[in-house]
């Protein structure tokens, strides 16, 4: 049976679909290698079929692929560099930028680079699983050296590529091996999430988090929806720093948490994109992770070195997986990585070196730690100018303080999709229309601005 | 204790007990006290029933090793002085070492040393300059359809990532599902299609008895396959037979394809790397483009970049009209942001560095043609050496084959037999990688094939 394909050069690819196809064309003439022979007024469609279907000028196999409309929140830098306005401000992407609105590097990374270019490694391939050094690395940087989990062999650690790849090994690993479990995902949560889900053929639902009556946590609709969902769901739990509201659950909830997966029976899916960076410290920033390995789950972590080492470009980060034993955690690194070998064969070595560098010298160590401080720091401080400027300059009396409560790159302002499209349109700040802001991307200089901005859009637009 | 407990298969009433019991009193194991949890954690410590629903990991079992990446872990394992590892296809110099170009390190050092760059995120297509140099590289810098705007690049994870992200393109927007690939090819070929979502068939490709190209096999094969389906084509340096298509052939087959409206998909991992030119390297793809139609390519810059572990490719689409690249374009970047959301940019850099400038470009290909010399000259050494020893057979396939392995003909026995006697460590289809001989070694494979074939 031939198969069929139809195009026109007066037909737009949007009208091609759902037309039948038809097959156009005449028999090329067997001419020599580089000549083609121009179809001209065959071009048009016609109501019959040819058997020897030559692949004439215009007719593409790909005609009816539609535009994709842009990635919702790095298609925003992509207008953010479009917009020529100067008052222009990015507050899109999740990426750190200093009081002067420059990116960033690390002053351990460069020293590591340079440390690795005077070594002189080789470039051969990692192993599937990747840097065993960096394996090492990170799972102690999460759950602690010491880690009991860690020392009896029961975490499989492989690197990913940054918390993406992460996420999506994980997600193809239950695919396979869960085939009947579903993920619940937070409302909102970052909007990649549920790509990475649908592409792996995971089943996902939402659980509620965000309460915009309060600008925070809806902790009874989290926990009923989490009752609610069928036993032995893996819930998607952000480690600190929630993407995008910046609202993280107590101590006390994640305790709470803790019980309602045990008694449900859900395996714990933590996002790990933040450590260090919400609080300033590594290890309070896994208190929920290390938590629900303390109290015996089998869990699932996806770590991200992105924003805590300024890595983003680089792709680095892992899956690591706690299990009930060392054999256990043996076969499920044997799995992740006969899925990670027809995905990109084995993972790029130069970020994992540059992480494997830092954290293995106690100097870069020491030194990382207070450049995260600062970056923490600085991102703290520029929260408490924009509230401090919101609260004096918004006469309505409207409480801002959730700002303030609110922790790591992200604000979710409470503003709803038109308001964020006059925060664009007139003020030229670029942020997604779910009303959240990179705190990243601001400077103590521009908050004033920002709540001129904020205040102007919360009350003038519907 | 704890560690007793957790690694064992609970029983149901094990755990039902357990259960109960932390609901009734709350356990408190004196030996577990976690090092970092506050005292409200330190009352309430108790036992999650592990798997009290069942383990996620219950169905897990142990996958077997990578049987290409395997040979390596094999290898590392052995403890013989005298072993040698001729199973996964990555270079090494006289010395049996890998080998970093000399103009990679040029090329790394002056990024290093640029205070000016940053690691912010690529775009999800990669690096903007990288995709316009490896189109050019593979295309020709005159590509009709490089001017035409017709041609979608996109960076990818080294050749896998190329062939997964464009498997998984087309499985979403191509009609056809069916992906024919040759016999045999490339071990991770039928896996990285599977997993985006195509179907694998198969067309012949090798003959052994001849061991050439079984061009009758091919045309019967392709003929008969559905229109519109997916071909897999390895650019030149056919891997693991080292058998390529004479131009004249080349030139038939894409007749055939085109007649049938066969998509063809390339794998382009040995540019340069097989004859020691680049320009000659790549007359297949040229050949096709061309033609004006329409095809993948998975571009990879492992080996003749010697970038392995950077991971750096790309894959472009060369499509009908500059309006269809855009909309491809586009469709592309929705596959790679659930995967990964944007390349990495270490190795990219490395080679735009190098495709941008005239000087290190020269140096590139000096260095390469060095590389590709090297094999050749192995590829004599054997086959003389096997000629010295009387070894029965034709082995002239050594040094008709091309490109960095050599389908020796051996079976899996003997493979075997000369892992185990001999300490070589090659695939079990037979495939050896040229690039891992040596002049100090090459007389203990000549004696490892010559007993295996006398022998066995």
């Amino acid at each position: 049976m031939a198969s069929l394909v139809f195009s026109s050069t007066s037909a737009s690819p949007v009208a091609l679909r759902g037309r039948p196809k038809l097959a156009i064309g005449v028999a090329q003439p067997q001419s020599g290698a580089g000549h083609v022979s121009v179809r001209g007024k065959d071009r048009k469609a016609r109501p019959f079929i040819t058997r020897a279907v030559a692949v004439g000028k215009k007719v593409s196999r790909f005609d009816d692929v539609a535009m994709a409309p842009p990635d919702p929140i790095l298609g925003v830098s992509e207008a953010f560099r479009a917009c020529t306005n100067e008052l222009k401000l990015n507050l899109g992407v999740g990426a750190y930028r200093t009081e002067d609105l420059q990116p960033y590097v690390l002053n351990v990374v460069k020293k590591a680079e340079k440390l690795m270019l005077e070594k002189g490694d080789n470039k051969e391939y990692l192993p599937i699983e990747g840097l065993a050094a960096f394996n090492k690395a990170t799972a102690e940087l999460l759950l602690g050296a010491d880690n009991r989990a860690i020392q009896s062999q029961r975490v499989a650690t492989v690197q990913g590529l940054s918390g993406t790849g992460s996420l999506r090994l994980a997600a193809a690993f239950i695919n396979r091996y869960c085939p009947n479990s579903k993920v619940l995902i937070s409302s909102p949560t970052w909007g990649n999430h549920k790509n990475i889900f649908n592409d792996a053929g995971v089943p996902w639902s939402e659980y509620g988090y965000y309460d915009p009556k309060t600008v925070g946590l809806d902790f009874e609709g989290m926990i009923a929806d989490i009752k609610a969902a069928p036993s032995g769901s893996f819930i998607l739990l952000h480690g600190c720093a929630h993407n995008p509201t910046g609202i993280d659950p107590t101590p006390e909830q994640w305790t709470k948490i803790a019980d309602v997966l045990e008694e449900k029976g859900h395996t714990p899916f933590f996002d790990v994109a933040y450590q260090g960076f919400a609080s300033g410290s590594l290890d309070e920033d896994a208190h929920a992770v290390r938590l629900f390995v303390e109290r015996g789950f089998e869990v699932f972590v996806a770590q991200s070195y992105s924003k805590n080492l300024g890595l983003y470009s680089e792709r680095i980060g892992a899956i690591n997986v706690v299990c009930s034993s060392s054999d256990v955690a043996n076969r499920v690194k044997s799995q992740l990585k006969r899925l990670a070998r027809p995905m990109y064969s084995n993972p790029p070595v130069h970020g994992a070196r540059i992480v494997a560098n830092v954290v293995g010298d106690p100097n870069l160590f020491s030194e990382w730690k207070a450049e995260m401080e600062e970056m923490a720091g600085r991102i703290k401080s520029v929260r408490k100018r924009l509230y401090d400027n919101l609260s004096q300059k918004d006469k309505s009396g409207k409480d801002w303080s959730f700002i303030l409560k609110q922790i790591g790159m992200f604000s979710f302002t409470g503003l709803n999709t038109s308001q964020s499209g006059n925060m664009t349109n007139k003020w030229h700040v670029y942020m997604t229309k779910d009303g959240r802001i990179s705190l990243a991307g601001l400077s103590l200089a521009k908050c004033e601005y920002l709540a001129d901005a904020i205040i102007d859009s919360y009350h003038n637009v519907n | 204790m704890d560690e007793a407990i957790m690694s064992v298969d609970r029983t149901t009433s094990e755990r039902r007990l357990s259960t109960l019991v932390r609901h009734l009193g709350g356990v408190s194991c004196s030996s577990c006290s976690p090092t970092h949890s506050s005292s409200s954690e330190n009352a309430r410590i108790s036992r999650a029933p592990m798997a009290a629903f069942g383990s996620v990991f219950a169905s897990v079992v142990q996958a077997p090793e990578d049987p290409i990446l395997g040979v390596t872990v094999a290898y590392n394992k052995d403890p013989s002085p005298a072993k040698v590892n001729l199973g996964v296809g990555a270079y090494r110099t006289e010395e049996g070492k890998p080998l970093v170009l000399n103009v990679v390190r040029k090329a790394e050092q002056s990024l290093i040393n640029d205070p000016s760059r940053f690691k912010e995120y690529l775009p999800i297509t990669g690096l903007g300059e990288f995709n316009k140099l490896s189109a050019k590289l593979i295309f020709g810098a005159d590509s009709l359809a490089i001017q035409e705007n017709r041609v979608a690049t996109v960076q990818c994870l080294s050749g896998t990532g190329s062939l997964r992200v464009g498997g998984e393109f087309l499985a979403k927007h191509y009609h056809e599902r069916s992906i024919y690939i040759p016999v045999p090819t490339w071990g991770n070929h039928p896996k990285v299609f599977m997993m985006a979502g195509l179907k694998p068939m198969t067309y012949r490709y090798y003959n052994p008895s001849t061991r050439g190209l079984d061009v009758q096999g091919l045309v019967e094969d392709l003929s008969a396959a559905p229109e519109g389906s997916i071909v897999l084509l390895h650019a030149c340096a056919h891997n693991p037979t080292g058998c390529d298509p004479t131009p004249e052939q080349w030139e038939q087959i894409r007749q055939l394809i085109r007649s049938r409206s066969l998509l063809p998909f390339f794998d382009s991992a040995y540019q340069g790397f097989a004859s020691g030119s680049l320009d000659k390297d790549a007359f297949a793809v040229r050949l096709f483009v061309a033609d004006g139609g329409e095809l993948l390519m998975a571009q990879s810059y492992a080996k003749n970049m010697g970038l392995y572990g950077e991971r750096v490719g790309a894959l472009s689409i060369v499509c009908k009209s500059a309006d269809v690249a855009g909309k491809v374009e586009s469709q592309l970047k929705l596959v790679i942001r659930p995967m990964y959301s944007n390349p990495p940019l270490h190795g990219a850099s490395i080679v735009a560095t190098i495709l941008r400038s005239p000087e290190l470009y020269h140096e590139w290909t000096v260095e390469l043609k060095a590389m590709a010399d090297r094999i050749i000259t192995m590829r004599q050494g054997l086959f003389d050496a096997l000629h010295a020893r009387g070894t029965p057979g034709d082995w002239s396939h050594i040094i008709k084959q091309i490109g960095m392995f050599t389908f020796t003909g051996l079976n899996k026995e003997q493979v075997a037999f000369m892992t185990r006697e001999y300490h070589i460590y090659m695939t079990s289809d037979g495939r050896i990688s040229m690039a891992g001989l040596n002049k100090k070694n090459l007389p203990q494979l000549a004696d490892a094939i010559h007993a295996a074939v006398t022998t066995m």
